[in-house]
């Protein structure tokens, strides 16, 4: 499985998407990560570029649904809607059926500890 | 028996004795408080003579919103202010920039122009009232606007004390709002720096943060020695710019974190005052005492607090601040129990704030200067302290010094991998957390459904839009032109640039612009990503 963690947005807080990118890869995991303030538009050329099978958003500033739209809109417009997209960060409870709705694929709100997390690429939910 | 290792990686005995202090001169390490080395605190009655400032960090919404919250805080006994901006205005963004959809308004308070930070302190005599600004690429513009109020209520310039976070170093390490590349975000510091030093002296124009690296995942002992290397960079930078270290030093003031173990948090600060006085005095030869003292801010983290029953945060927040009173922070600041799910309430702004006075008027540990000065334990462990951190300092020359380490990105990759040494402990149970991973039944709760989240009002957005084009349409367009084009110019030269930008903001430039007209000559910084 290959993974692209990214931090779409202003926000620049990053040990989240760094601990699970580390956390992922010891499971051997092959991951991407692109650094801050990616755009929306670049982590999607990015996914199809890298080919990979998840995009993980991590998002703490709040703006994750508008984000997660974004990148699933371009994903779905470039044909590359097999590629699943997940979530993690400060998502309120209200705001996971949220982005369920919209079609990503899994949430990870805060306090979503860690070996869950590392479960969830490994239990062929998300292969 | 079970071991104990602190997050620095200091093994603790069950019982410490004299044998633990043998050979040390305690008289050396210690002084008096108010006397070099400073160990016991930087004043000699500490808070008997006077309690330590209480500054809530604050800020949402519009400066109109942000502007009642602060008023707020101060009618319940709030003494000074810290200012929270969004994420746009952090990064130099207008609130009409495409890329700031989603963000006005949302971390802290939107300012587009001079009239948002009018907005903001209106009413609020900046001639009385100590305020922080927690900015930092965008530390020059935002003071220059800061100072350019202050002259608008007609507050004296000795008078006017404001704090721009302004640490751009740390940025690059921890919190990202990095705009320039390396040197000439270093220049912006510097200037700040230069200019407040010479104008405002009483402003604090650099406020080192080692808080923001620990959250992100560092050890204690590393928050403290990337701390210091943070300030020896920036000091040895104004000095090259040929000014006198005492014309600035004692200007120079700290921001950490201070979570998790109390007597470990207690040695760190207790050894970083000794270690920084040391450095001013001996390594940079400053004279007035007042340039050796390590002046600090102590923030509670939020890191230490969790979501799960998220009232637990409330009795975290209480050991928390008994830590930072134990340790001497000048100014304190608390997390609030509903951090990790939203923007503070007013209720749990309230509650943190109560829980400082509580620590301070009925606790008892304001009463005595240093009340854990000569414990055995806590004197051992100030040594043993001292001597990691200074490890962490040979650690950081070996990467090439703090500037160079934050360049490649080695100093980024070491606190990313510290962060992930943490988790796999806590996801272990070798560092517990109550109603975590221990006494929490056979998984951790879920998210609390009942925390009142703050309410953002769309119309947020939509109001400072209206506000921005309003001040777009009335300004003057050719003096706006002129001042960016001056701005441009300077920057392309040596010079100062607080003059040029304290002129461009007063046209009513936007701060959209303003960071433009500065990218056009610096260009952007490129992250060198590492993990």
């Amino acid at each position: 499985m290959k993974v692209l963690v990214a931090k779409p947005g202003l926000d620049g807080h990053d040990r989240g998407a760094k601990v699970v990118a580390q956390a992922l890869r010891d499971a051997g995991v092959e991951v991407v990560y692109t650094g801050l303030k990616r755009t929306p538009e670049e982590i999607v050329s990015e996914a199809i570029q890298e080919d990979v099978d998840v995009v993980g958003l991590s998002v703490l500033s709040g703006a994750h649904v508008p984000l997660a739209r974004r990148v699933l809109e371009g994903l779905r417009a470039r044909g590359a809607d097999d590629v699943r997209v997940v979530v993690g960060g400060i998502v309120p409870p209200a705001d996971v059926d949220a982005l369920r709705a919209i079609g990503v694929a899994r949430v990870f709100p805060m306090g979503t500890p860690l070996p869950d997390i590392v479960k969830a690429f490994q239990g062929g939910e998300l292969a | 028996m079970r071991d104990v290792i602190l997050h620095a990686g200091i093994p603790v005995k069950p019982v410490y004795g004299p044998e633990d202090l043998a050979g040390r001169d305690v008289e050396r390490d210690l002084g008096r408080p108010g006397e070099y080395p400073f160990t016991r605190g930087i004043h000699p009655g500490m808070y008997r003579d006077r309690l330590w400032t209480m500054r809530q960090y604050i800020g949402f919404g519009t400066p109109a919103e942000t502007n009642a919250r602060f008023k707020y805080l101060m009618a319940h006994g709030q003494d000074a202010l810290n200012v929270a901006f969004d994420l746009p205005t952090q990064l130099g963004l207008d609130s009409d920039d495409p890329r700031a959809e989603g963000e006005v308004g949302r971390v802290g308070m939107a300012i587009d122009t001079l009239a948002d930070m009018e907005e903001a302190f209106a009413g609020i005599p900046l001639d009385r009232v100590s305020v922080s600004l927690t900015i930092n690429g965008m530390a020059a513009p935002i003071t220059a606007m800061y100072y350019a109020v202050a002259e608008r209520q007609g507050a004296a310039r000795d008078r006017v004390v404001t704090t721009p976070q302004n640490d751009i170093l740390k940025e690059f390490i921890a919190r990202g709002t990095w705009i320039y590349p390396v040197e000439p975000s270093l220049r912006l510091v510097g200037d700040l720096i230069a200019y407040s030093a010479r104008r405002y002296p009483r402003s604090n124009p650099v406020s080192v943060c080692g808080y923001h690296i620990r959250e992100a995942g560092c050890t204690t002992a590393q928050e403290m020695a990337y701390g210091l290397a943070i300030a020896a960079a920036y000091i040895e930078m104004m000095v090259a710019r040929g000014m006198d270290v005492d014309d600035f030093a004692p200007r120079v003031s700290f921001n950490f974190t201070c979570w998790g173990k109390i007597f470990e948090e207690v040695a760190k600060f207790r050894a970083g005052r000794r270690l920084y006085a040391r450095m001013l005095r001996e390594r940079f030869g400053a004279r007035n005492p007042r340039s050796w003292m390590f002046r600090t801010l102590i923030g509670g983290g939020g890191s230490a607090f969790t979501v799960q029953e998220p009232e637990n945060n409330i009795v975290r927040g209480a050991y928390i601040a008994l830590a930072a009173a134990l340790s001497g922070a000048q100014t304190m600041a608390l997390p609030t129990y509903d951090e990790a799910y939203t923007i503070p309430s007013a209720k749990a702004q309230l509650i943190a704030l109560r829980t400082m006075q509580i620590c301070a008027e009925e606790s008892g540990a304001a009463d005595t200067v240093d009340p854990l000065g000569g414990s055995y334990f806590v004197e051992a462990l100030t040594n043993e302290m001292e001597a990691r951190i200074l490890e962490e300092l040979a650690a950081v020359e070996r990467m090439g010094g703090i500037v160079e380490a934050v360049r490649t990105g080695a100093v980024q990759a070491e606190v990313a991998r510290q962060a992930y040494r943490f988790e796999l402990q806590v996801a272990s149970g070798a560092i517990p957390k109550v109603a975590v991973n221990c006494h929490a039944g056979d998984r951790p709760a879920e998210a609390d459904r009942e925390v009142v989240l703050h309410g953002f009002d769309p119309a947020v957005a939509a109001t400072q839009l209206a506000k921005l084009a309003r001040v777009r349409r009335e300004r003057d367009g050719t003096a706006v032109d002129a001042a960016l084009g001056r701005l441009r110019d300077e920057a392309r030269g040596p010079g100062n640039l607080m003059e040029p930008l304290v002129e461009a903001v007063k046209t009513y430039a936007t701060l959209g612009e303003i960071c433009q007209a500065m990218k056009d000559v610096f260009g952007e910084h490129k992250e060198p990503v590492k993990f």
